[in-house]
């Protein structure tokens, strides 16, 4: 039975697990054992600069997909048909769309001649245009759009297998409704709560695509570090280095959340 | 339970902006990719369909769409047989070793992609794989492989395995047991899988930017750099098409898979 899933292992294990492993010796051998490539990250300010940076905008993202998602969730699981699909189908329909279709429409609709920018202006909300993109900002707002619903799917399959009766309960025992969601409710929702922010956490880590396009050049997030060092400066060794620096991060996440929810259940959204 | 009608209206609202929020790029893709002029106002002063034309007419565009839709396919062509026979495997054997592969099948969901390209990168270097098709189909076979398995291993979950004994028992082998019973029982799934392996090869960008090449550039590596130079509306058509595609197949897959259940 096992031999069954041999192929598919192997290709796994060709494409993954080996150029993953490269990577890993690539990183302590230059001629030779070394650890210079490891001491360069903590020291080198650009590095754990970049390493700084991801980590707030990845907090930044996370905790914004939780705020904006917590309430969609919450009214897709609650709403009637066809309002809960119409909800459901908003968030799916750009699931499936493309990054780098979106990260272009986010250009278009930030930069400084662009859309938003009109409106704004139009309505006298501003006299100059507004930096949107090209920074931060613009890597923000594109990042937790393309997150989104890897925070609202997990919440919502959690919040539809939460009793109604649990909060008619409450409300017969005098809580008013305010009272039985905080106590009631939002901790029974718990679980997709940890798993969206889990999960969108460690995307917004590993992102590429969007912060080398919104970001301007000066939102350098790790894994530009890494394709950087590839493509301009030929620095494998440095490359393979913060590559593994940030799987370490990646896993470490995934091994602490995955005591509390079961890994499968979590990627099972993606 | 009720709930008086201003909390209620608020709440409505703030849902009803997230859910604009996030259909925005989508609103506005369409209709600049039927604008008349290469300056980007919203909305466009004239309709046109020049950026179709622009992009139809392009050689460039046209090799990048080929070389992704024939990637497409070989990857389907492959993953979807590999995947459905380990997620058979796995939801056929329950034992530790099996969990642990299931884990391992399910690595690239894990790994960062830059990750995994970069080493991909160093890997086909010295194999002499760099901007070859063959280095292409395996990477996105790898990539495709979870959502086949997740996909087929759901649809194999809620299938009567009895069945499958019922026709071993009356003398059928292992193999035909499962292509004449089980196959056509769990086909939707199986579907389902292919399509989501499909689109992640046809929006798989971080890869092909390290590995493909001269002429087997994928479309979404020609999009990817034509962003980074300047803002092109040829992207705003081929976005729509793009958008519209993968929709219609997201669809297809799930009008599939519901009426299996």
């Amino acid at each position: 039975m096992t031999l069954l899933a041999a192929p598919a292992v192997l290709v796994i294990v060709a494409l993954v697990v080996i150029p993953v492993g490269w990577l890993a010796a690539q990183s302590i051998y230059d001629n030779g054992f070394t650890l210079e490539h490891y001491r360069r990250i903590f020291t080198e300010e650009v590095y754990w600069r970049s390493f700084a940076l991801t980590f707030r905008i990845a907090l930044m993202v996370t905790f914004l997909t939780l705020l904006l998602g917590y309430p969609v969730a919450y009214a897709a699981a609650h709403a009637k048909r066809p309002w809960n699909v119409l909800i459901l189908a908003c968030v799916m329909l750009p699931f499936w769309t493309s990054v780098l279709v979106r990260a272009y429409a986010w250009l278009v609709l930030l930069q400084r001649t662009g859309v938003a920018n009109q409106l704004l202006e139009r309505f006298g909300l501003i006299t100059e245009p507004l930096a949107m993109v090209h920074n931060e900002l613009g890597t923000v707002i594109a990042t937790v759009h393309i997150l989104l619903p890897f925070m609202v799917l997990p919440l919502y399959s959690t919040m539809q297998k939460i009793p109604r009766e649990l909060m008619l309960a409450g409300a017969s025992l005098g809580g008013g409704p305010l009272y039985s969601f905080l106590r009631i409710f939002l901790p029974l929702s718990l679980p997709g709560v940890v798993a969206g922010l889990t999960l969108v956490f460690v995307l917004t880590l590993g992102f590429y695509i969007t912060p080398e396009l919104l970001g301007g050049g000066r939102t350098v997030m790790i894994s530009m570090v890494v394709s950087r060092n590839v493509e301009l400066y030929a620095q494998w060794g440095a490359a393979s280095a913060v590559g593994v620096v940030l799987l370490a991060c990646v896993l470490m996440i995934f091994a602490a959340v995955g005591r509390i929810i079961p890994l499968d259940k979590m990627l099972g959204q993606k | 339970m009720k709930t008086s009608l201003l909390p209620r209206l608020a709440f409505g609202l703030v849902v009803g902006l997230v859910l604009i929020y996030l259909m925005l790029p989508v609103l506005i893709i369409v209709p600049m990719s039927f604008s008349s002029t290469r300056f980007l106002t919203f909305p466009p002063p004239a309709l046109s369909l020049r950026w179709y034309a622009e992009y139809f007419g392009s050689p460039n565009w046209m090799q990048g769409t080929r070389m992704s839709l024939m990637l497409g396919v070989l990857t389907v062509l492959i993953a979807t047989p590999l995947g459905t026979a380990a997620a058979y495997a796995i939801s056929n054997a329950q034992n530790r070793l099996m969990r642990s592969l299931h884990m391992v099948l399910m690595l690239p969901l894990i790994v960062p992609i830059i990750i995994v390209a970069i080493g991909i990168f160093f890997v086909y270097a010295k194999l002499g794989l760099i901007q070859t098709l063959t280095g292409l189909v395996l990477a996105n076979v790898m990539l495709g492989l979870p959502y086949v398995i997740t996909s087929v291993v759901a649809g194999l979950q809620s299938f009567d395995k009895t069945q499958e004994m019922v026709a071993r028992s009356l003398g059928m082998n292992r193999l035909r047991a499962f292509l004449t019973v089980t196959l056509p029982q769990i086909k939707a799934s199986v579907f389902a899988g292919a399509v989501f392996a499909f689109i992640s090869a046809i929006d798989e960008t971080i890869i092909a930017l390290f590995v493909s090449g001269g002429q087997y550039q994928t479309l979404t590596k020609r999009m990817f750099t034509a962003l980074r130079d300047e803002i092109d509306p040829t992207i705003a058509s081929i976005s729509t098409l793009l958008t519209a595609a993968s929709f219609l197949l997201v669809l297809l897959a799930m009008s599939g898979q519901k009426k299996e259940a």
